[in-house]
């Protein structure tokens, strides 16, 4: 095993720190007390940024610390950028609604940066041991975030379900864990990949172990058939928590089910893909059926999500560099185009209510015809019409598939879009082509504007300038294949 | 020729007029009026400009010309350039689609009441994409115009449409969405094959015959959904029907050429064994759509929808000369494409001024119009009678020439199709007899009003194209003859290695 010179804790600085400056914010809050949020929010980002500073310093080289444990590459830092302005915009969105909800207090930026640290580390996982050790830790920050506001029945029963459901889906991973390491007598993914790679055939203990891993981790991305708490708890959740929670806490996921296929079970892929495929193909179809029925935004967006997930997951069926690299640029612009939709449902607000119905965008473009226009961009990208940025992360991720010879995916995936489109086209209907019924509260708070603005604008006019996204999405990409 | 990206000038000049009109401010019908103003302007401009190309054209080469090149995205092996040219078969289609752009602003300038300025930033921003969308010469680039395309149309007919518009815009946008997504993955398919999305690098490679079936069959998928041809033309007389005039001019002139368009620049040239293959069914396809869309016609009583059908059956005329593959006929359907753009946005234009007036398109609610619109009456009889196929009318030169191509290839085929001639004579007629002749029964309609100066201006530029095409087709046929003459022999010679290998 190469141990680096360095001393050998220095990848995982960034997560360090962030868990430091957590704690530190912790003691900000309880002494000064309650009317600290605002502060402790603002602060929180500050932090996210720093720490985003941070990760940016590490070089292209891929390090190793822990022992093996913890490794420290382009792909994680790419997923880590990604989940680090995530976490960020949704403190920025929260501080706002925290206050009129009267539940703005201190711990939910600080159990936002724990949740980052978490999915920092499962990122960066490169032992069985850390995986659920990063796992764990960003899982029961989120339990008691989705249950914020604990004086609403649905955002204790979302945080309730969330936990039991999520508590048995940790179960069944560790099972396969611990059966990986009975059959494997490793949990280190550098020896795992070099057990396989002798060519003998794998056990069948081992290879029930990897579905068992695979199956907690499809509950984590919200793949279906894992998916029965996600529209539940979306519903439930505080909105600033649902917008966190379809962004950041996916793109961890994503990344760790990434690796964890790609890393030590790269050899085991023709026993994995299967799984996969169905993944897929089951989540953009339940994705963009079970959505036409709904009539609340937020359980809308929930499908929206899932449906995302298959999508991604055909770049992980490629098991390839472009299939990686597909859902790289796939996730990085789904941060944008949701951010930007959950800033929309932010401003759905009458009379200081919020307000989560379909029906009351009815007319929007006339009463607030910016807000409707953004809308309206994120809803097109979603459903990947071109020139919007969603067309091309469609675009990569359909290019891997036939690069990998799975036609017959790539054919569901688009069928499965049109479907979608339909989805999300009535919310342009019923924007544009309804009569007004209500007009929201104004002026919008100008984090929120700010927000609405950047992710506009990025999911607009993303095909001027790709390079950033898809020349980072390469090199980390390149970086999980090279070894 | 000139160093000018005159090209992107064209494509992208109304944007720039939509991002002035974004910036207007006031009072309601100031802005209106500066929207308006702005629209027309910009949309005059980029005709001008686009007349330049026919100009400079140099119509002895089949190559394409004021080809513009930059790279785009890299993208590991994907390169993606923004690669933009036309040739004989592009060139009429761009300046179809910045005049009729010029005449729907125009029309549009009483009828539309509610959020003008949004009206005239979706008709600019359709503009920019049906003008780049002919320019486009890599296929993405090619696809995200093409795709793009249904944005502004769907906000077109669903907010200014008419009572049953939501259905019309849905079913327009899905149907048209999932041909194309299927031609996406034929489009990923041919990287595959040639390692370069250029379209250039794509007609002049020769792809496997098994492949060639696939994906002509995935083009076929997009186009025959946008032509369109029976039976998936289900979309189009509901979309006719609820869009507002200047989005059925639209529609009728340029989006459905761009079905026609895309079956000559890739489906013939890329898979020319497919089409081959195919073409006995594309002749069938294209015989029912003639002649059943003709008769679905003569039964309507909404002018618009019969309308509707008449382009169906004129695009089935198309369809059949593309897969013809004579240079008569090809040539034909070039020019039956570019007359029916003309000739059926005038019928819809002319439709649009009595809706304007009475606000009824119900045929029986018309009649004896000859007595108080003698203007209108010959306006109207001249585009029947161009969409009949008169001699002299534009016409007559499409039909001749696809009929003549196509008698080379199936006598059968080219029967069937004669048939519709006398069909649409019949149909088209006895809406000129409902809506014209007559006598005046109808109270309101004793006081309605003749062509106002601003429809006369409207209609006279068609007027003089649809007899310009008509008496002296030359000035058209010319530019397109060298493109279509090495398109027809690079096809047959395709054909004809592969017929000679079987034997």
């Amino acid at each position: 095993m190469p141990v680096s010179a360095a001393p050998d804790f220095l990848p995982a600085v960034p997560e360090i720190a962030l868990a430091c400056a957590a704690m530190l914010l912790l003691l900000v809050g309880v002494f000064r007390g309650e009317g600290s949020a605002r502060l402790v929010s603002w602060l929180s980002v500050l932090v996210l940024i720093g720490i985003l500073a941070l990760t940016a310093r590490f070089d292209g080289a891929r390090q190793v610390g822990f022992y093996g444990m913890f490794v420290t590459d382009p792909f994680a830092l790419f997923m880590k950028a990604l989940l680090l302005v995530g976490s960020a915009v949704s403190i920025v969105l929260s501080v706002r609604y925290n206050d009129d909800h009267r539940i703005a207090r201190f711990e939910f930026p600080v159990l936002v940066l724990l949740a980052s640290t978490g999915m920092m580390v499962m990122v960066s996982a490169n032992d069985l041991i850390t995986l659920y050790l990063g796992l764990e830790l960003q899982s029961l920050a989120l339990y008691v975030v989705a249950s914020f506001d604990r004086d609403s029945v649905r955002s204790s029963e979302a945080g309730l379900k969330y936990f039991v459901l999520g508590a048995l889906s940790s179960g069944m991973l560790l099972y396969g864990a611990s059966m990986v390491y009975g059959f494997a007598g490793t949990t280190g993914f550098a020896a795992l990949a070099k057990l396989l790679t002798t060519g003998a055939m794998p056990s069948a203990g081992l290879v029930i172990g990897v579905v068992f891993v695979m199956v907690g981790l499809a509950f984590k991305v919200s793949a279906v058939p894992f998916h029965m708490w996600v529209p539940d708890v979306y519903e439930g959740a505080p909105t600033p928590v649902t917008a966190f929670f379809s962004v950041a806490p996916k793109i961890a996921a994503i990344a760790l089910f990434m690796r964890f296929l790609i890393e030590p079970f790269g050899g085991l892929l023709a026993e994995w893909r299967q799984i996969v495929v169905f993944l897929s193909i089951a989540s953009m179809v339940l994705g963009s059926v079970a959505a036409i029925a709904q009539s609340n935004i937020k359980r809308l967006m929930a499908y929206s999500s899932i449906g995302h997930m298959g999508y991604a997951l055909i770049g992980l069926a490629a098991a390839s560099p472009s299939g990686i690299r597909g859902v790289l640029i796939y996730m990085a612009i789904y941060l944008f185009m949701n951010v930007g939709s959950f800033a929309v449902i932010l401003c759905m607000r009458q009379h200081g209510r919020m307000l989560e119905g379909i029906n009351d965008l009815a007319g929007l473009s006339r009463s607030q015809p910016g807000l409707a226009l953004a809308l309206a961009i994120f809803m097109f990208a979603m459903a990947g019409i071109p020139p919007t940025a969603g067309f091309f992360s469609k675009l990569y991720i359909f290019f891997a598939a036939i690069d990998a010879h799975l036609t017959g995916l790539a054919i569901i995936g688009v069928v499965a879009s049109v479907v979608g489109a339909f989805y999300y086209l009535r919310i342009v209907k019923v924007m544009y082509f309804d009569e007004p019924a209500i007009a929201f509260d104004r002026p919008l708070a100008p984090e929120l504007k700010a927000v609405l603005v950047v992710t506009a604008v990025v999911t607009l006019f993303f095909f001027l300038l790709p390079d950033p996204i898809v020349g980072g999405a390469e090199a980390a990409a390149a970086s999980l294949f090279g070894r | 020729m000139s160093h000018w990206p005159l090209l992107s000038l064209v494509t992208f000049l109304p944007l720039v007029g939509a991002g002035f009109i974004l910036t207007t401010r006031g009072e309601a019908e100031t802005v209106a009026r500066n929207a308006r103003n702005i629209a027309l302007s910009t949309s005059i401009i980029v005709f001008v400009l686009s007349i330049a190309l026919w100009v400079e054209f140099d119509s002895s080469t089949a190559s394409f010309q004021f080809v513009e090149q930059a790279r785009w995205i890299k993208f590991g092996g994907l390169q993606i350039n923004y690669h933009m040219g036309i040739d004989g078969i592009s060139l009429f289609f761009v300046l179809l689609s910045t005049l009729l752009t010029v005449l729907c602003v125009a029309a549009s300038w009483q009828s539309v009441h509610a959020q003008v300025k949004e009206y005239m930033i979706a008709f600019l921003v359709l503009e920019t994409l049906m003008v780049g969308m002919f320019c486009a010469l890599d296929f993405i680039v090619f696809y995200v115009f093409f795709e793009g395309v249904l944005i502004p149309m769907f906000l077109i007919i669903g907010v200014w449409g008419g009572p049953r518009r939501v259905y019309a815009a849905f079913k327009f946008f899905l149907y048209t969405l999932l041909g194309s997504v299927l031609m996406l993955l034929a489009i990923l398919a041919i990287y595959f094959q040639t390692g370069s999305t250029d379209i250039e690098v794509a007609l002049t490679h020769a792809f496997p015959f098994g492949l060639q079936k696939w994906l002509f069959l995935a083009f076929l998928a997009s186009f025959a959904v946008k032509v369109p041809m029976w039976p998936v033309h289900t979309w189009l007389p509901d979309a006719h029907v609820e869009a507002p005039t200047a989005g059925s001019v639209i529609l009728a002139g340029v989006l459905l050429k761009m079905g026609g368009y895309g079956l000559v620049r890739f489906s013939l040239p890329m898979f020319p064994l497919a089409s081959h293959y195919f073409t006995p069914l594309m002749f069938a396809l294209s015989a029912i759509a003639v002649i059943y869309t003709s008769l679905v016609a003569l039964a309507q009583t909404d002018m618009k929808k019969l309308i509707a059908y008449s382009s169906v059956a004129h695009m089935g005329f198309v369809t059949m000369g593309i897969f013809a593959v004579t240079s008569e006929a090809v040539q034909g359907a070039m020019i039956q494409m570019l007359s029916h753009g003309l000739v059926s946005g005038a019928l819809f234009l002319c439709v649009g001024v009595v809706y304007d007036r009475m606000h009824t398109r119900d045929i029986d609610r018309y009649g004896g119009l000859v007595y108080r619109m003698p203007a209108y009456a010959f306006v109207f009889m001249a585009f029947t009678l161009a969409s009949v196929g008169l001699p002299g009318t534009s016409g007559f030169v499409g039909e001749f020439l696809i009929l003549l191509g196509t008698f080379r290839v199936s006598t059968l085929e080219c029967f069937l199709a004669a048939t519709a001639l006398f069909l649409g004579a019949a149909y088209m007629l006895y809406l000129y007899r409902r809506v014209i002749f007559g006598t005046i029964t109808r109270d309101d309609l004793r006081n309605i009003l003749d062509l106002s100066p601003r429809e006369k201006a409207v209609f006279a530029p068609l007027l003089i194209l649809v007899l310009w095409m008509g008496v002296y087709p030359s000035s058209f046929l010319v530019p397109i003859r060298a493109s279509v003459d090495h398109l027809v022999q690079q096809v047959s010679a395709a054909q004809g290695v592969q017929r000679a290998s079987a034997e």
